[in-house]
């Protein structure tokens, strides 16, 4: 947790070294554009991060910053097209994925990596039973018979505590409440017991009082399984509570990375900052919200410099003109702010 | 702020449940709404919180008198809305806008930014004469912070939160007294919702609105809110001021509720206890006898399965709470800004 990787992300293909470093999971300045009919697209724009063994990493950002197309890419279910990967490397044990087969890459998919995501009503498969879809994974990739197999997934239902799990094996998804059906998908993609587990919004389509049982549960499982675990949300409380480090996006690029504690206590680049002072909470009254003004930048058209100088509150005529690279401050943080420094160092 | 503008009594919608298909059957009932009172002061912001299926929206709807109540009624300024009908209908539609959730769905893709917002004004041409409507709605594009100059534009040509400034624009354009939020800031990105969030309470001070703000974000109902009602299952289980319910809570619901969610401050992790609720919420079909709550409560007793608790101040609590068992129970440490 203490060291962090530093790209240059305003020089295209400088990362990709392409030395194992003993890291999990690595991605590695990697940049994809979506080629449509009005134009191309910028989703990706060098993003660098890793995750490893038994540690949660938040993926943050709004709408459109390349969160959830990072982790397409990684699982390697990118829509091609739209969706191309112009460059970098997603490293697993050193491995770059982008460049294997198919067919190992199929291996790594379940085994090495699995997803779990927002939606589970469309992620499950309305046709056949949970049960059936959980044990599926034990047949196809274990070789194990029906019997067995059904044992096995029964188990999984068990594990995420799905009440009854031996009557609940023969039900349809839709037969499930939304908490029920996710705890499945969590049940699915833990099956083969991934090593990595990359959660995008898995709790965005709940109730909070069904979220904090989820998010205990993924909480729990990846204790018990020492999984790495990437959460990609937009939900600055439930990162507070699970992430060790974070990692900002914005407009496709890491605007800034930092241990949990460190990020909410002094952000160090201003759209987090921002990002923070807009959230009401819970437990405070009488505030007053401020706002980022404007709107996050047309992919296609992302303004010269730093993508956010045009809502930024600190903006100067440098910021127009480079593009800030994702540095060190400090020691355990990262921020892409060409004012990074007088940010931290500020009282 | 002690005349209320708008009162509900006892209001109940019921959705039935039917089997067959020539020869349909009622075979039972979605109690969506199961006898929920409360008033509205004029000037003020009414939260109504909640998980879905509580029966908030069905509220709205009910509210808006785009659905009949099964029984019961809503009362603006001493008429009875459910009873009336035609122009007399028409007319009070005036004072109740809605504002709705989705800004990508509720607005007419054909339409033009003009059109949607004049709209209005063709059904209620008193407010504004013919000539001057464009004048009008450029106004209020002023006012909901979007450039006059995109009056001509269509829906898909603005963002998520433009487009929800164009339905409140929409909702401005009769000047009503009332105006029913429903869920209006769930859709968008954080820092676009403390902006809509911002220009809602702005317009509230300016005309003086009266907000029914139905949200399942408690963060942000505790924000904008004067007065908070709590929903489960077709009932409001609490109800009160900002302070009473967020700070003083003591129906077991609101207090899981709060415990839940999750507030931004990675120091607080190992310092709060969320308070586990067992179970989903039962189907809104044959919701348990007694109180609702009960088959997901720590406190349940017998009494909790035979009698229902009224919504009425007891002892142990200072605001009306519908548990046989109210207590109060700090869950959120609350401080100043």
């Amino acid at each position: 947790m203490s060291d962090i990787l530093v790209s240059e992300q305003s020089a295209p293909g400088s990362g990709g070294s392409g030395r194992p470093s003993g890291r999990l999971l690595e991605v590695d300045d990697l940049r994809v554009e979506f080629r449509t009919r009005d134009g191309v697209a910028k989703v990706i724009n060098g993003v660098t991060y890793h995750v490893d063994a038994g540690e949660t990493l938040a993926v943050l950002g709004e709408s459109g910053s390349g969160k959830s197309v990072t982790a397409q890419t990684i699982m390697g279910i990118l829509d091609t097209p739209p969706g191309f990967v112009t460059g970098g490397q997603v490293r697993f044990h050193g491995k770059d994925m982008l460049r294997m087969s198919g067919e190992e890459r199929r291996r790594i998919r379940g085994e090495g990596i699995a997803m779990i995501f927002q939606d589970a009503l469309s992620a499950l498969n309305p046709v056949f039973t949970v049960g059936f879809q959980i044990a599926e994974q034990f047949r196809v990739r274990r070789g194990l018979g029906r019997a067995e197999a059904k044992k096995r997934a029964i188990e999984m239902l068990d594990q995420v505590k799905i009440p009854n799990a031996k009557s609940r094996f023969n039900n349809y998804p839709h037969q499930f409440s939304g908490g029920m059906r996710q705890r499945a998908m969590i049940a699915m993609s833990l099956a083969l017991d991934p090593e990595v587990l990359i959660a995008d919004e898995p709790t965005t389509a709940l109730d909070v009082t069904v979220q904090a049982q989820i998010m205990d549960l993924l909480a729990e499982l990846q204790r018990e399984r020492q999984m790495g675990m990437i959460l990609i949300t937009h939900d600055l409380g439930v990162v507070a509570d699970v992430a060790d480090r974070i990692a900002v996006m914005y407009a496709g690029r890491i605007v800034e990375e930092a241990d949990v504690y460190d990020l909410y206590a002094k952000p160090a680049h201003p759209y987090t900052m921002g990002l923070i002072d807009s959230i009401p909470r819970l437990d405070e009254k009488g505030q007053q919200l401020r706002t980022i003004k404007g709107l996050p930048p047309n992919l296609m058209n992302i303004p010269p410099g730093c993508p956010f100088n045009p809502r930024c509150p600190m903006v100067q005529p440098v910021c127009r003109e480079k593009v800030p690279p994702l540095l060190q401050v400090g020691t355990a943080r990262a921020s892409a702010c060409h004012f990074a420094e007088e940010l931290v160092n500020r009282d | 702020m002690t005349e209320n503008i708008l009162e509900v009594r006892d209001l109940v919608k019921h959705y039935p449940v039917t089997q067959g298909v020539v020869f349909k059957k009622t075979v039972g009932q979605v109690k969506a709404v199961d006898g929920v009172s409360f008033g509205l002061r004029a000037g003020e912001t009414l939260g109504v919180v909640g998980e879905s299926g509580c029966g908030k929206s069905t509220l709205a709807r009910v509210l808006m008198n785009l659905e009949k109540p099964t029984a019961g009624n809503v009362v603006y300024k001493g008429q009875d809305i459910s009873k009336l009908s035609g122009g007399a209908l028409r007319r009070l539609r005036r004072q109740i806008q809605l504002v709705m959730q989705d800004p990508y769905t509720s607005l007419n893709p054909r339409m033009t930014v003009g059109d949607l917002i004049g709209e209005p004004f063709e059904i209620h041409p008193e407010v504004a004469p013919k000539g001057s409507r464009r004048a009008k709605v450029r106004e209020l594009l002023d006012l909901v912070g979007l450039n006059p100059e995109h009056i001509n534009r269509y829906p898909h040509q603005f963002s998520g939160g433009q487009r929800q400034r164009i339905g409140i624009a929409r909702a401005l354009a009769l000047r009503p007294e009332v105006i029913v939020c429903d869920e209006p800031v769930s859709a968008l990105d954080v820092s676009i919702q403390a902006q809509v969030m911002n220009l809602l309470e702005q317009l509230q001070a300016e005309f003086g609105l009266s907000y029914i703000f139905i949200a399942h974000d408690l963060s942000v109902v505790r924000h904008l809110s004067d007065r908070v009602a709590v929903m489960y299952l077709g009932k409001i289980v609490e109800i009160g001021t900002e302070d009473e319910i967020y700070e003083r809570p003591t129906h077991p619901y609101t207090q899981a509720l709060l415990s839940a969610v999750p507030v931004p401050d990675p120091t607080q992790r190992h310092h709060k206890t969320i308070i586990r609720l067992s179970g989903d919420v039962p189907s809104p079909i044959s919701p348990p006898s007694g109180c609702r709550f009960r088959t997901r409560c720590w406190k349940a007793q017998d009494v909790c399965a035979e009698k229902v608790p009224l919504l009425e101040v007891r002892q142990g609590s200072d605001h009306p709470s519908a548990c046989h068992f109210a207590e109060k129970r700090e869950i959120v440490a609350t401080h100043e800004v």
